[in-house]
């Protein structure tokens, strides 16, 4: 460490968004980034801890403390090596990860300005890439087995690309037109370019993984010809809102939405029966999450006149909560870009009906609801309280989470990773979670003759 | 009921020797050690008087404090007496003695039984017929039984006295031939299988003197030999010993003096100097001895480190070398640059250094062979010796003076002996030789220069053209196939290279022990190092450079050796051990005077597993032999060229495998071993290497990193400047290690194994590392070769993965285990605040059921048998047993450490000050504030704040010994953090440094610190007293010692423990679990039968109920917590306390992060409550009512099975850790009575009597006593009572006068507080003024002496140790040491020994006369001034942090007349009056002695001063 008390004199500083009249105008990314000069000062924050929360918090197990540290000291290639002996493709995680480090970092604790590793996660591989350490990953030799990872989402690129290291020959079968999974499909382009995607798409096809697009599998028929399968399918089933008027027309998931935007930045076309555009509308966005943050800003750059979201559960505590101490992920109100950039948040509200006109959505009735605290352990319970209101809106988008998937016994050398696994999660637990079952299909293929 | 009896007297009667244990559960009879008095009076002309026998059992019985009772109280650890022959009293035995010296007589210890004893002497009857000479009389000498104790006399021997005649009238060496009887006779005997061989043996045999000893206290030496008290038994000299052993089964023929020494002390060493002195042998051939075989082993086995020294030192004598010669050899003076010798005897002892290596330790070595008598202290002088002689040439040499009374009008000298010097008496002659003229005989006897200039060669200063490179090839994967980690790079090897210092780390080690952990280790891994404690001092290798040494010679030895040759100079000498690329090819490459070297790979074939390293190591040794054989002169083992099919050999095996193979062929000595190797990186690989026989080491790969590193511009430094540090940075470390241990230079350090072995399987060291000891058990060749080979694999994988960070120092999740998890930490953390006992639980369950053992403890599991928790007794009683560890404000923040305070108050536990000291003003309770008292205070080797009011504050004082994270060694709190509320504390002043010496300067050996729990004990009589040990192989037997002490309370550390900044690798390799040295620290008292008589209480990371009953039934009643209470409290295991940057506010001095500490003593309460509880329900599960039932009950526990893969956990052997002694049977195995300190008939109850109006009422009293040695910790008592009524402020000035006449005892005033004049006219012993708090103190000669006062001793050793204010006047010189961490007292002295005003931080010293070596080391504070009118005191003076100047400012010439002013009005002293009476001139001859910090801060007092006044005349305006 350069300084060891750095992180006394030097607070902590993120990049920022752009301006909101600015961003909202185009779905360029919206944050912005540091000088190296102000980067590298960002880094020398890390103080090396003895225990390092942030290495212990992150599901894939960056060393924080180490890349830090060649950070500051300018070590780029070995901080980029450092970075991605664990993290795969730190260009995704270091855009749209929470950041369960940052918030497990003891500055959290301390002063509540924890190091903002995930920037400069972000600032090592886009170093990387600028002065060409990234290169493919290829063999130094193949071992003659044959692998085919089911679904191109982070789990299966993770999984593609580790075994293909190993030796193995992988193919990718995707269902969508190009790889990515949600990173493609899901996250608007004004939190993730496309173009980062497309760039590691390109290594991985160099490192001799095959690509094959447009393909359904049939769980229940796997492709002949392989050794080994994995299964990285993700939780593609939304949670759906069964009451009165859900057959109305407006009323969407938020992933139509969602995909047909990204779609669309990417160069195709829709017809005007398919387009779904907040331009000019009302929209009521259900579901207080990330991916109904992401609707807002998606929402807001279309045009939406005015946006609205509502959240079953109340509103979380602002900065702490005393319920979920330090080191542990903290529930706390969270303002993201697309909620600065225009809409209203309501909490406690739950829906009861779609009211339509001519078939199409006007609006939705909510009421307000009231959780009783149970004892030590156990969930709270929801209890109606009568107040009932409508909300205008003629466009509803249902972002409420993801089912668990569900699967048949598969024959042992089939394997499952990412969300597919263990439902809906972070982009980097699907990555980690591909760890684990890389090491399982490696096992099994070296100990099958 | 169990008979809790201490010892059963129903034992049958054993016979002598056999009740004492060779070994039993962890106890083992190798770890002994003494210390003693010792003492000889002479009379110079060797003038024969009963009178002198009877003077010099006097002084025996005036130096009983010296020596120990065992735990029936009256047997002694051992006692004795050696005189002349008395020739005329065995005529009046009636033996036919021929003329006196034509006969040889001594005493034999025989076994009681007939038949052995016949058969023994029959053997001695054929030695002494195949001389030629003959048995004459055999008389059984007379005892006395009565006064005996029991112990003692179960294993009493029979006594015989022999006598042999036929010795030529003219035979110039008699006593030769008698010496070559006894080795034969007892060779004989040893092997042959006579029942009782082991009683076997000789006190001494001789033709001029005999020694009488045996297993008895002074008192009993004279009542059980009547022959002793004859008044025909007549002797010119007489040398007497009585011993203080840490255990109790000390044997007769340990009993000293031996045949020609008395030895006060311990040998660090002995352990490498019988091995040197056993692989020497093949080259000790001597004209005078001829061959040596018959009367090899030279050092009889299974005796004292003592009595090897003896038996070393006779065979020398033996083999035609003068006393003075053979001592000078044995314990050479230091003699290093900063020594003031000449260069003839530097020479003298540099030839000598080539022969034998130091038999280093802290030796007061009397010696006498019946006509020369002397006495020498090693090179450090840590024992006191005193002597005096007498206006009709008696002369009287002791540990103490006033162990024989004279009048003052009869002395004609006082004086000490002094470090490395020998002073000698011939009392044929009738002469005294002094140092100056024996040394220079001895130097000046042959060309020693010359033979050296001649024959030596300096590594340093040859040169070859070669180009030698750093870098190796396959680099990369050579980092691999060595194990290197990004952390051994980042953390170690880089740091060492830009800093030149071994990095610093803090809080404890809480990774698995190496045979516990997954991963393959480094061999190193599972050795620790051993560290003096107690018995011996550890040495600050900094502050006392002066007796350090790591020059080295590497070469074969000639042979005969003891005839004195330049052939034996033909060596290279070394200036430390380690080799840079380019040295050792000059090695490789010497073809001066026929010099050869031979390259010995060390490699084993892959394929062929453990059977190719056996094999492998096999042959090495074989060819190890035949180089030897071939005349090779030194053998390089390397491991340089490792390749796909063949792997490294762990260096360390390869070495202690070749070293111990040449000593058991003898050719050891022949020849050197370097070794060259990758694996090497940090300070204890290069310990571990050195300790096992190499003589140099060249870690290439370190070397090739640093290459690599500055290549890369990683290391901003030229790679030269990069080796440099980083050689430095070893050197600095080992110098650490191997004071630590006591020793001072690394040819005595190196072979000598000051290590122990946990997790290797004892079959092993027994093959490879010479039988060092392993507690534990543990891996086999099998598992080495296993690990070695997977290291290996890495390196050849097919393609090399970036090297990983192992996590040993930081966590990790894919490296090395941490107890201190994350998921622990919060988990603890969030139940203490919630309070919520199911959190609690949960904590409890990730610590207890880890699916990986960590601890020892992890591996067991109790005993169940389930009771009703209500009748567990209350969770109230359990927390009393709980002790907050010893943490130091200065380490921690004021936050954090009142916190712990006012929980452990609240709790009814007791919290502990650390060493820092506490604020005067959290010693009284407030009402309505909490509670911030520490029950417990700290008294460590700095004794910082430790006054007489902070003692008598304490419910328990602490006398720390050892710390666990860093046992033997000091520290060193820098300038910097020291603000102002820490400088009151520690009663310093801001901005100065405080070092904390390695040693307690008043802790030498076992017996000063009985002396140190007796001024503890006076001061405040209710407290109780405990001594802090760190877990260690042999820590029970110290532990026996202590408790012999008379400590209340024995704390054993586990080397886990926390730290505030440490050392790497003494965090990480010094000291053992705590379980082993608990249970062995229990097993040793239990079997001693001294359990009964103390607490024991445990540390060592320390977290559920399940950890607290596995250290009680391992023996705790106590427990202390330190690292958790401090999780507790906030920490979050940062790691950087040691860099003040605690982001926790926890252990921080800084003003913004100690705001950001969020502990609450709530929660330390809260947690202690669940712990308790938890307890509680451990109990009711296994059927016990009472905390008390479970104690010691080691049966109890039951191993675990843990099935987890690893599969050296199968290999571990723990059951001598939960051996049950059978003497618990009779024997108390917990806390049962109080000890008895005897203070109830000190001289201070009767001042407290008689000072009672001026105690009470504040009236001005004047008291006069007589005083005598006996006469200890005079002052302390009295203080103790005054502060305890009035605070530190004590009495008003003068108003209690004591005037003392004759010798005082030890500690003499210590802890004297304000108001309490004491006038000793006589003389002190040690520790005078010992944490002097405000008293004054004058010392001068009687006023009927003669003798000039200046010019003699009249005080011992360590005066005014920590002394914290008050005024001390001396009329006449001292020993070593004097004013040694003083931080605030005035003392005037005429003449001081070496390291004066060591470490002081504060007060005036002046020094009328002449100063011994390396004055003012560590010195950072307070002002000396010293009278040199020889104009050469630079050359003592240490100026490391010392400016001198002559006094040229007046307001210090006025502060020096002053203090001078004073010494005359308090002492008369003659010297005084003489430079007042001519100031001018002799305040010109004096120098300023000033620290530069000191200097610096009196500067800025100054300009802040100068800026008040700015700014109150620009107010004005």
């Amino acid at each position: 460490m350069g300084n060891p008390k750095a992180f006394l004199t030097i607070h902590r500083q993120e990049a920022g968004y752009r301006p909101i009249h600015d961003r909202i105008a185009d779905f360029g990314e919206v944050e912005q980034v540091l000088n190296t000069h102000e980067r590298r000062l960002q880094a020398s924050r890390c103080m090396d801890c003895g225990v390092p929360f942030c290495h212990w918090a992150c599901p894939v197990g960056n060393k924080q403390p180490e890349w830090n540290e060649l950070l500051e000291s300018g070590h780029f290639e070995e901080a980029y090596k450092v970075l991605t002996s664990q993290c795969d493709f730190p260009e995704f995680t270091g855009r749209v990860c929470p950041a369960l480090c940052e918030k497990s970092c003891i500055l959290k604790l301390s002063s509540d300005e924890p190091v903002t590793c995930r920037e400069n996660e972000a600032a090592i591989i886009e170093t990387a890439f600028r002065e060409g350490f990234v290169k493919a990953d290829k063999p130094l030799e193949r071992n003659g087995k044959k692998v085919a990872v089911i679904g191109a989402g982070p789990a299966g690129l993770v999984v593609a690309k580790r075994l293909n290291k190993k030796g193995y020959s992988v193919t990718i079968l995707e269902k969508d037109e190009d790889a990515g999974g949600l990173l493609r499909y899901g996250i608007p382009n004004f939190k993730l370019n496309k173009k980062i995607i497309d760039r590691r798409i390109a290594l991985l096809k160099e490192g001799g993984i095959e690509f094959q697009f447009n393909v359904n599998v049939d769980s229940k028929n796997l492709p002949a010809g392989f050794d080994a399968y994995c299964v990285c399918t993700g939780t593609p089933e939304a949670r759906d809102l069964p009451i009165p008027g859900r057959d109305l027309k407006g009323v969407h998931f938020a992933l139509e939405i969602l995909a047909q935007q990204n779609r669309i930045l990417a160069g195709a076309t829709f017809t005007k029966d398919q387009l779904i555009t907040a331009k000019g509308k009302k929209v009521l966005v259900i579901g207080g999450g990330d991916t109904g943050s992401d609707c807002i800003g998606t929402s807001v750059r279309q045009g939406a006149e005015c946006v609205t979201q509502i959240e079953i559960m109340p509103q979380p505590p602002v900065d702490h909560n005393p319920a979920t101490p330090w080191p542990n992920w903290p529930i706390v109100l969270k303002t993201t870009s697309s909620h600065e950039e225009g809409c209203t948040r309501r909490w406690c509200l739950t829906s009861n009906q779609f009211i339509g006109k001519d078939g199409k959505v006007t609006g939705v009735e909510v009421e307000e609801v009231e959780w009783m605290p149970a004892l030590e352990g156990a969930r709270p319970t929801l209890k109606k309280t009568g107040k009932k209101e409508i909300i205008e809106a003629d466009l509803v988008l249902l972002a409420m989470g993801f089912l668990p998937q569900k699967h048949e016994s598969y024959p042992e050398n089939v394997f499952i990773a990412g969300d597919a696994l263990m439902g809906a999660s972070l982009v980097v637990r699907a990555m980690a979670s591909a760890h684990d079952t890389v090491k399982q299909i490696d096992k099994y293929l070296s100990e099958l003759k | 009921m169990k008979e809790k009896e201490l010892f059963n007297n129903n034992k049958k009667n054993e016979s002598f020797g056999v009740r004492r244990p060779m070994s039993a559960g962890l106890y083992d009879a190798s770890y002994e050690h003494d210390a003693c008095g010792v003492g000889m009076v002479v009379n110079i002309h060797g003038n024969k008087s009963h009178e002198l026998v009877e003077s010099a059992l006097k002084v025996l019985e005036n130096m009983a404090h010296r020596g120990a009772e065992g735990a029936d109280s009256k047997t002694g650890d051992g006692a004795g007496i050696m005189i002349q022959i008395p020739h005329e009293f065995i005529l009046l035995q009636g033996i036919p003695v021929p003329e006196k010296g034509t006969y040889g007589t001594g005493l034999f210890f025989l076994p009681k039984a007939e038949q052995s004893q016949s058969e023994m002497l029959s053997i001695l009857l054929e030695e002494v017929e195949k001389e030629g000479l003959a048995l004459m009389h055999i008389r059984a000498v007379p005892t006395n039984k009565e006064d005996i104790g029991e112990e003692a006399l179960l294993v009493e021997p029979d006594i015989k006295q022999v006598f042999i005649t036929g010795f030529a009238s003219d035979e110039k060496y008699p006593d030769r031939r008698l010496y070559l009887i006894r080795k034969k006779v007892e060779n004989r005997i040893r092997l042959s299988s006579i029942e009782g061989k082991d009683d076997f043996y000789v006190c001494s045999l001789s033709t001029k003197n005999i020694i009488y000893k045996g297993m008895l206290s002074s008192n009993q030496v004279r009542t059980y030999f009547p022959d002793l008290t004859n008044s025909y038994l007549t002797s010119g000299l007489a040398l007497v010993h009585s011993r203080f052993s840490t255990n109790t089964f000390p044997t007769w023929s340990l009993a000293q003096p031996f045949r020609l020494l008395a030895h006060n002390g311990e040998i660090n060493t002995i352990r490498g100097n019988r091995a040197w002195m056993e692989a020497r042998e093949s080259v000790l051939s001597s004209p005078a001895l001829g061959d040596i075989k018959e009367i090899r082993p030279i050092v009889q086995p299974n005796m004292s480190d003592s009595a090897s020294l003896d038996n070393v030192l006779e065979f020398l004598i033996a083999s035609g070398l003068s006393l003075p010669h053979a001592m000078a050899m044995l314990v050479p003076e230091s003699f290093n640059d900063k020594n003031p010798i000449t260069e003839d005897l530097r020479a003298f002892y540099e030839y000598h250094s080539i022969l034998m290596e130091p038999w280093d330790g802290p030796a007061a070595l009397l010696f006498s062979d019946g006509r020369f008598a002397g006495g020498m202290l090693d090179r450090n002088g840590l024992r006191p010796q005193r002597f005096l002689i007498t206006k009709n040439d008696t002369m009287v040499v002791a540990s103490e003076v006033g162990v024989m009374d004279f009048d003052p009008t009869e002395i004609r000298q006082k004086g000490r002996l002094q470090p490395g010097k020998i002073m000698l008496i011939d009392t044929e002659e009738g002469k005294i030789y002094y140092d100056g003229e024996l040394k220079k005989e001895l130097s000046e006897e042959l060309p020693y220069r010359q033979w050296l200039a001649v024959g030596r060669i300096e590594l340093n200063e040859l040169k070859s053209g070669r180009k030698v490179s750093h870098k190796v090839d396959n680099f990369d994967q050579m980092l691999h196939i060595f194990a290197y980690s990004r952390e051994d790079i980042g953390r170690l090897i880089l740091p060492m290279a830009q800093t030149g210092q071994e990095p610093i780390c803090s809080m404890g080690n809480d990774t698995p022990l190496a045979v516990l952990s997954e991963k393959p280790q480094l061999l190193f891994n599972y050795f620790r190092q051993q560290f003096a404690q107690v018995t011996n001092p550890p040495i600050d290798p900094i502050r006392e450079e002066l007796v350090m040494s790591l020059f080295e010679y590497i070469g074969a030895v000639g042979m005969n050796i003891l005839c004195p040759s330049e052939d034996h100079c033909k060596m290279v000498r070394l200036d430390y051990p380690i080799l840079t690329n380019t040295q050792l090819d000059l090695l490789c490459n010497i073809r001066y005077k026929g010099f050869r070297t031979v390259k010995l790979p060390i490699l084993f074939e892959i394929d062929k597993k453990e059977i190719g390293l056996r094999d492998a190591l096999a042959e090495l040794c074989q060819k190890a032999e035949q180089s030897v054989a071939d005349g090779v002169n030194y053998i390089i083992l390397s491991d340089r060229n490792v390749d796909a099919e063949h792997a490294a050999i762990p260096s360390l095996l390869a070495v202690s495998a070749v070293h111990h193979h040449l000593i058991s062929v003898g050719k050891r000595v022949q020849t050197a071993l370097i070794i060259e190797s990758g694996e090497i990186r940090e300070v204890m690989h290069a310990a571990l290497l050195l300790g096992f026989g190499a003589s140099a080491i060249n870690p290439y790969m370190a070397f090739a990193i640093l290459d690599e590193r500055v290549a890369k511009k990683e290391i901003q430094l030229d790679y030269g400047t990069a080796e440099k540090n980083y050689i430095k940075a070893i050197c600095k470390g080992l110098l650490k290690i191997m004071s630590k241990m006591g020793i001072s230079t690394i040819r005595s350090y190196r072979g000598a194994k000051i290590f122990e072995a946990i997790g290797l399987s004892q079959e092993l060291t027994n093959s490879y590392f010479g039988g060092i000891l392993s507690t534990i058990g543990g891996l086999r060749l099998e598992n080495i070769a296993n690990d070695a080979i997977k290291m290996h694999d890495a390196g050849f994988s097919m393609e090399l993965e970036m090297l990983k960070n192992e996590g040993r120092y930081v966590f990790r999740k894919d490296g090395e285990d941490h107890a201190w998890k994350p998921e622990v930490i919060s988990s603890l953390q969030i139940a203490t605040r919630l309070g919520s006992y199911k959190k609690y639980k949960e904590f409890t369950k990730l610590v207890d059921e880890k699916p990986r053992p960590i601890f020892l403890r992890d591996f067991f599991e109790v005993k169940r048998n389930p009771i009703s928790i209500e009748k567990v007794e209350p969770a109230e009683n359990i927390m009393k047993r709980f002790c907050s560890a010893a943490m130091s404000f200065g380490a921690i923040s004021q936050e954090a450490h009142e916190a712990m305070a006012i929980a452990m108050n609240e709790i009814g536990g007791r919290s502990n000050t650390g060493e820092g000291g506490e604020d005067s003003s959290r010693f009284y309770i407030k009402e309505g504030e909490p509670n911030t008292r520490s029950a417990i205070k700290q008294v460590a080797s700095g004794r910082f704040g430790v006054t007489t009011e902070y003692l008598v504050n304490a419910d328990e004082i602490q006398i720390k010994v050892a710390q666990g994270a860093k046992p033997g060694e000091g520290g060193q709190l820098p300038g910097f953090k020291v603000d102002k509320l820490i400088a009151k504390t520690r009663h310093s002043i801001p901005g100065i440094s405080l070092i904390s010496p390695p040693p307690h300067h008043d802790i030498y050996s076992i017996e000063d610190l009985a002396q140190l729990i007796f001024d503890l004990k006076n001061v405040n009589p209710k407290a109780k007293i405990s001594v802090k040990l760190v877990a260690e192989s042999g820590v029970g037997t110290i532990a026996a010692g202590v408790a012999k002490a008379k400590a209340d309370l024995i704390v054993i550390s586990g080397a886990e423990g926390g730290t505030g900044a440490s050392p790497i690798s003494s965090m990480r390799y010094a000291g053992v679990s705590p379980e082993i040295g608990l249970s062995e620290t229990q097993q040793t008292l239990v079997i001693n039968g001294l359990r009964g008589k103390v607490v024991l209480q445990s540390d060592g990371q320390l977290k559920t109920g399940r950890d607290i009953i596995m250290m009680s039934l391992l023996g705790a009643e106590e427990y202390a917590f330190g690292t958790i209470a401090l999780i507790i409290l906030g920490c979050v295991m940062m790691r950087k306390c040691h860099t003040n940057t605690c982001p926790m506010g926890v252990a921080t001095q800084d003003k913004t992060l100690r705001e950001r500490f969020i502990g609450k003593p709530e929660y330390l309460v809260t947690y202690f409550k669940f712990l308790a509880e938890e307890i509680r329900e451990y109990l009711a599960e296994m059927g016990f009512e009472k905390m008390d039932d479970i104690i010691g009950r080691s049966d109890l526990i039951v191993r675990k099975e843990i099935k987890n893969g690893n599969e050296k956990l199968d290999l571990i052997d723990l059951t001598k850790i939960t051996a049950f002694p059978s003497q618990a049977a009779s024997a108390a195995i917990r806390h049962a009575v109080d000890q008895d300190h005897e203070i109830e008939n000190v001289k201070d109850v009767d001042i407290i009597a008689h000072a009672k109006a001026a105690i009470e009422e504040q009236k001005e009293i004047s008291l006069e006593y007589s005083i005598s040695n006996t006469d200890r910790s005079v002052g302390a008592m009295l203080s103790g009572a005054i502060v305890g009524r009035y605070g530190h402020d004590g009495l008003p000035e003068s108003t209690l006068s004591i005037k003392f006449k004759g010798s005082a005892g030890q500690s003499f005033g210590a802890f004297l507080t304000s108001g309490v004049g004491f006038k000793l006219e006589g003389e002190a012993n040690d520790y005078m003024g010992k944490g002097l708090s405000g008293g004054r103190i004058a010392v001068l000669p009687p006023i009927r002496s003669h003798y000039e006062a200046e010019k003699n001793t009249i005080a011992g050793n360590t005066i005014l140790y920590g002394a914290t204010s008050g005024e001390v006047y001396i009329s006449g010189r001292v020993g070593e040491r004097f004013c040694v961490r003083n931080s605030g007292a005035i003392a005037v002295v005429e003449g001081v020994g070496d390291h004066c005003c060591e470490y002081m931080t504060g007060g005036r010293v002046v020094v009328l006369g002449p100063t011994g070596r390396n004055f003012a080391a560590g010195m950072s504070g307070g002002v000396a001034y010293v009278w040199n009118p020889e104009e050469n005191f630079d050359y003592f003076c240490n100026m490391e942090m010392v400016e001198l100047s002559l006094i040229e400012e007046s307001r210090y010439r006025k502060e020096l007349h002053e203090l001078i002013r004073q010494h005359y009005l308090y002492t008369g002293s003659k010297l005084a009056r003489t430079m007042l009476d001519d100031w001018g001139k002799y305040a010109d001859q004096f120098i300023q002695v000033v620290p530069i910090e000191y200097k610096k801060v009196l500067q800025e007092e100054q300009v802040a001063k100068l800026q008040q006044k700015i700014a109150d005349v620009q107010r004005d305006y």
